[in-house]
Formats: structure tokens, sequence, C-alpha cells
């Protein structure tokens, strides 16, 4: 499918990885909507994938309750919505995520203020 | 059958439109909300120039419903006479 | 003694023919393609172009005449409201809020209207659907001054109100509609009149503007029922422009069919994730209610759109094809979106609140299906952490649709316990989708979103700083510097009502001026 147009019609993506710091990151914590959406943070990609649990969503999550309930053995890891089983040790990028990749992690047992997904 | 529905604000100018709406189209069902009234009526509505007249006693330009319309649904014809929405054409 | 001879009047008809007809001429020195270039590229195929014709006959000569008369109403009222400080008759200040988005959200989009208009009338042929366009953009224009005139009297004594057409070309939360019209003012002028004049004029318009005038008229804000309602009788006008163009495109060729079903598609959800925020202002900005956004849905979609489509049964057109989707948003959207605005009330030009006790009950009431489930338990806990001194707020940047904008916080159809997620991988990049339909949207014309100006992107990339800012000192404060790259002023047009100065100011005047 293509734009109906009376002249050529092309144009550069606005949104690749070299205009940016660092590769983009989506995030979402599953059954927790206080934060909205998942969010989008730019993150270098040889970071440690256990570097996301040790620094990137404390600071980001951290200030919910359920935040450090978490039992991480027994999160569910899901890229593009399939499951996904990340290696801490290895690096983003060895994890196979690159630039506007989204994951998302289910933490059982916990589903929000109230149980109302919050 | 569907409703076809006007809206018109609640003000002195539109009181006799809104009184020959309802004497022409004994379906019409009115609701009132704060500063409009809205009237739906089974499929077709219409309003008469000669009945507005004979309420106001004046002549009156049908074109002059723009002035106080606020929204409508269905097809429109309209003449000199008369000002009908439907769902049929 | 000489007889008068009455001089016989025009019949309406007559007069519209005569002043809509023959005025137009074929040019002898250029090609018409080329006077014309915009007519056919579309697809759309037209054979007789004086078919188009308005039901209301209204020509030049009445239009100037009732314009004329609505102006005259509208400024009595204007001036009346600023001289006798209608303001202080208000319910609550916080009603206000939902003015500051009309004045940052919609009415930067009656400009864009106006020009949107002025391109399609000089680009169609048939001078009776070009002296309708005409109309209209003067129209639009008008719509733009009267509210830029009737809101300002509000700018003298509230925040908020100070900027918004600089703020309408940055801040993020406006992107939303501002990439709705830039969207459809790009499109060529069949797209455009299927995009605003029917879907969002005669499909969802009058969700905008019907609750929400009753509820200015509710609020005692005499000065926005009185242009909202001005604004609304050149609506109805619009709105059968819109239904005529439709009919006049089906009945012109059966080749018109799909296309227009496909922008049909398109528009209807393009406009209703854009009325999100309308859905929001109903259920929580108006402090004395008319309706709620659900019973809303249900009288102008459901039931008055459902009508509409089934009589476009006829021509082989059907219902957009998220109009299920959009049916089953009414339990939930305009809860999200409050929710969304709350948490990121630090970056919004307007405030926003927890409902009282009474008005969550009044939501209970209207949402039996959702609120007590998902949505009470949500507000009661940003009270909570408010009333401890640790209001609730996202500092994380949220990721956006890459379609409508809108922060992806909309829930799957028939699970609000679930994000909806959807993407599409073009030319080795990835885009993230709110919806099906707006995936769909991409996917079909990905040349076009891909240029989408995102602000969470710009953020990034570093666009949205002052220049001279320097992100790399130390203690560089990226919201700060955004805030000062969109001009809001920090803890006074942003931030919660409760502590606002808004509110202060408004309990002291009404104090003032109900006593002694």
């Amino acid at each position: 499918m293509a734009v109906k147009t009376v002249k050529p019609y092309r144009f550069a993506p606005r949104d690749t990885v070299d205009k940016f710091p660092a590769p983009l990151l989506y995030i979402g914590w599953e059954d927790h909507m206080m934060f909205v959406s998942p969010i989008c943070l730019p993150v270098p990609p040889d970071t440690p994938f256990q570097a996301l649990m040790d620094k990137i969503l404390p600071d980001a999550y951290g200030m919910h309750p359920d935040f450090a309930k978490i039992d991480w053995s027994k999160v569910q890891w899901f890229k593009s919505g399939k499951p996904f089983v990340p290696e801490p040790a290895k690096t983003l990028r060895e994890n196979g995520l690159g630039h506007k990749d989204v994951i998302r992690f289910r933490t059982p047992g916990l589903e929000g203020i109230g149980g109302a997904y919050f | 059958m569907s409703n076809v529905f006007i809206a018109l604000q609640d003000t002195d100018e539109a009181r006799p439109i809104i009184e020959a709406i309802l004497a022409d189209n004994p379906q019409s069902q009115l609701t009132h909300s704060p500063a409009m009234v809205k009237i739906d009526v089974p499929n077709r509505l219409v309003i008469r120039r000669e009945r507005i007249e004979e309420i106001t006693g004046l002549p009156f330009d049908l074109q002059r419903i723009h002035v106080n319309l606020i929204s409508l649904s269905g097809h429109i014809e309209e003449d000199d006479d008369q000002f009908v929405l439907s769902w049929k054409r | 003694m000489d007889t008068r001879v009455e001089k016989k009047k025009l019949s309406l008809r007559e007069r519209y023919h005569l002043m809509t007809r023959g005025l137009g001429w074929e040019p002898t020195y250029q090609p018409t393609e080329k006077v014309f270039p915009f007519t056919a590229y579309e697809g759309i195929k037209i054979h007789d172009w004086d078919k188009w014709e308005d039901p209301f006959r209204l020509t030049m000569d009445a239009y100037w005449k009732y314009q004329g008369e609505k102006e005259k109403k509208l400024y009595a009222v204007i001036d009346a409201f600023a001289q006798n400080n209608g303001f202080l008759s208000l319910t609550d200040a916080r009603y206000l809020n939902a003015i500051k988005i009309f004045i940052q959200g919609v009415t930067p989009l009656e400009y864009y209207a106006h020009r949107g208009f002025a391109f399609a009338g000089r680009h169609f042929r048939g001078e009776g659907l070009r002296v309708a366009c005409q109309m209209q953009s003067l129209d639009e224009l008008r719509h733009t001054q009267t509210e830029l005139h009737s809101i300002s009297v509000y700018n003298k004594f509230f925040n908020g109100f100070h900027n918004p057409l600089h703020w309408f070309d940055r801040v993020w939360y406006l992107s939303v509609p501002k990439s709705f019209f830039e969207d459809a003012n790009s499109s060529g002028p069949f797209e455009f009149l299927t995009a605003i004049s029917f879907s969002f004029e005669y499909v969802l318009t009058n969700l905008l503007f019907v609750p929400f005038m009753s509820g200015a008229a509710y609020n005692g804000d005499l000065s926005t029922v009185t242009f909202g309602f001005s604004a609304q009788s050149d609506e109805s006008r619009h709105m059968t422009l819109g239904i005529e163009c439709i009919k006049f495109m089906l009945e012109q060729d059966p080749d018109n069919v799909p296309i227009v079903q496909r922008w049909i598609d398109k528009w209807f959800w393009r406009g209703y994730r854009v009325l999100t925020l309308v859905g929001m202002m109903m259920d929580y900005m108006l402090p004395k209610r008319v309706m709620s956004w659900r019973e809303a849905w249900e009288i102008y979609g459901e039931q008055n759109g459902g009508a509409l489509f089934q009589d476009l049964g006829r021509y082989g057109i059907r219902e957009p094809a998220g109009f299920r989707d959009a049916c089953d948003g009414k339990d939930h959207i305009s809860h999200q979106a409050w929710l969304t605005f709350y948490t990121y009330d630090p970056v919004a030009a307007f405030h926003t609140w927890v409902p009282s006790d009474a008005e969550l009950d009044w939501l209970s009431a209207k949402y039996p299906e959702s609120f007590d489930r998902y949505y009470r338990p949500r507000l009661l806990y940003l009270r909570e952490q408010q009333a401890a001194g640790t209001p609730v707020a996202n500092k994380n940047l949220p990721l956006l649709c890459n379609v409508c904008q809108i922060p992806m916080f909309f829930t799957e159809p028939g699970d609000p316990r679930r994000i909806c997620y959807r993407e599409s991988v073009y030319e080795g990049e990835r885009y993230h989708f709110c919806s099906d339909h707006c995936k769909s949207i991409f996917d079909h014309e990905p040349e076009k979103y891909v240029q989408s100006w995102l602000p969470v992107h710009q953020i990034y990339q570093g666009n949205c700083f002052k220049p001279g800012t320097d992100p790399t000192a130390p203690g560089f404060d990226p919201i700060k510097a955004v805030l000062d790259y969109y001009e809001i002023n920090n803890g006074r047009d942003n931030l919660w009502y409760d502590n606002s100065e808004d509110r202060r100011n408004f309990e002291a005047w009404t104090a003032e001026a109900r006593g002694n």
C-alpha cells in the first residue's frame, strides 16, 4: 500500500537510532497501570540486562508498593508480546534487543493497588 | 425505523419554531438540556413556514432557523415552505 | 394613478441556482489539470459536478446576513460577561480547566479548518461545492476569532490561558489534535472533506459541542455557551456539507465506494481517538455534569451513527471498521485519560484533581460495569497519596502511538486489565500502535507516518530545549528544561488543582463578591 500523491513521496524516517543518545527501549509492567503506558528510555546497547533489574526498573517503578514485593525468579518476560527468556549477565544487544523494541514483564501474584491493575 | 433529530437553542426566537415542530410532528419526543432543546422524531421531521407564521402572526423566512440551529441528523430537503429531515430520499 | 406591479420574489431554489451555477469557466490558455492539479489524483471519479447541491440552498447574500446577526448577538454577550465579571458566577474554577483544553487543543483546529476549506474550495470543480467550502472556510476563521475573544476574559484572571498557540506546536498532549488535523490538511480535497466534514463534523462533532456547551451552560459559563452555540449553528451547515459530499461521491461512480469506505474507516478512528479528551472533560472536569461520556456516546455515536450507517448501506457503505471497538471503549477511555493526565500533571498546562466522594458516586452510577471495579480504587489511592504529601507523578516518558500520538494507555477491547500493544516493521524500523485501527492506518500509508513528530522522541533527540541549554551540565533537570521550552510556568500553569493559584484566587474573589 502507498500514499497517493501527485509527485514522488519519500521522506527519511524521523526516529532512526542515529538521532538518539542511545537506542530506545520501551518497557511495560503488566497489571500496573499507575504507570499509564509502557515507558520509553534511551539505554546503551552494552548495558547488561541485569542492570535493568538493579537500576533502571527500580528508578522507574520503585515508587509502587508492589515493586519491593517482586520475586524476580518468577518474573515472566515478553518481547513484542511473545515469551522471552533474557540472560541477565549478557547485554541488551546480546539479548537481541534493539532500537524501539518493546519488552514487558509480568509479576505473578501482584495485580496492583486494590487488585485494580493500578 | 431510525430517528431524525434537530437541536435548537432554548431562546425566545426559537420558541415558535419548537412549537411548530411539536404541532406538525405528533410523534415528537422533546428533551430539554441546559440552554438547548432536542427533538427526536421517527424517520421524518418537518418544519412548516405557515405553522410558524400562524403562531407568531408575522412573516417568517425559513432560513432564519440557521440563527438558532445547533445540530441535526438525516437528509435535508428545504424550500420556501418547508424544511424536512428524513432517512428516506 | 399607476398600478403598482408586484415584483415576483425569486424562490429559494431559483436564487440558489442563480448564485451557484454558471459562475466558473473552462480555462483556455492552460490545461485544466494544471489549474486544478488535485482534483483527480485521489482516484475519485466525478462525471457531473453540478449534481452537487446544498440542501440548505444558502447563498452568499443570505450567508452574510445571518452570520452578521450571529456575530452581533455573540459580541453583546461577550461584552456583558466581561463587564460584569461573569467568571465569578462559575460553579467552580475547576471547570476552567476544560476551557483551557478547549483553547489549547480545539481553537487552533478551527484555524486549520479555515485553511483546509480554503484549499478545498480552491481545488474542487463545481461552483456549488466551491461556494459551500468558501463559506465554511470563513466560518472556521470566525470560530477561531470568537473563541479567542470570548475565552480571553479568563486569561486576565487565571493561569493556563496565556500561550495556546505556542503550546499547540510544542506540548506533548497537543500533538494529538495537531497531528490529527495536519494529517487531514495534507490529504487531497476529497479525503479532506471525508475526514473533516463527514467523519468529524457529521459523525463525531455532536459529541464535542453539544454536551460540552450544555455543560458550559450548567456551570455558569455564559461566554462559552454563547460562542459554542453560535459556532454550532454553523456546524449544522458543515455537517450537511459532509453528508452531501459523501453521497455525491458515492452516487457519481461505483469505483468511488471502496476509496470512500477506507477513508471513513480511517477518519472515524482518528476522530474518535481525539475525542478521548472530550470524554475526560465530560466525566471529570465539569463540576456540574450534564451527561456521562458513555451516555453521550450511546446517543450520538451508537444511535445516531448507527442510523447513519444503516442509511448509507444502500450505497454499499458499512459502519467504520473501528465502530465496535469504539463502543467497547465507552466504559473506560474517559477514566484512563484522566488518570494519565493526573499522573502527568507536572508537564501539562492545566490542573487535574481527584473527584469528591459525591462525584465518585456519580461515576459509579454512570459506569456500573467498570468504575468500582477498576477506577475508583485507583482514584482513592491517588487521593491518599496526595493527602500524604506524595502525589503520584510519572517521571518516565511514555511510549506514544505512532499514529494518534496518544500515550499507549488504551486497553485491549474486551479486557480492561491489559494494555493494547500493536506493532509493525517498515523498511527495518519498528513502529508501535495503540490499536488495530491505528496500526491499519499506518500499514496503509507508512510513508506518511514515518514522519510523525512524536513529542517523546523529540525530547530525547534534544529538540525540545531552548537554544543554549546544555543537557550535559551537572544537575541538569530535563523536565524543567522541557517546561521552559514549552513556556509553561512551572508551579502556576501545571500541577494539581488543590494547591493551585487558580483555586486560591477563585475562592478569595468569590468570597469577596458574596460577602462584605
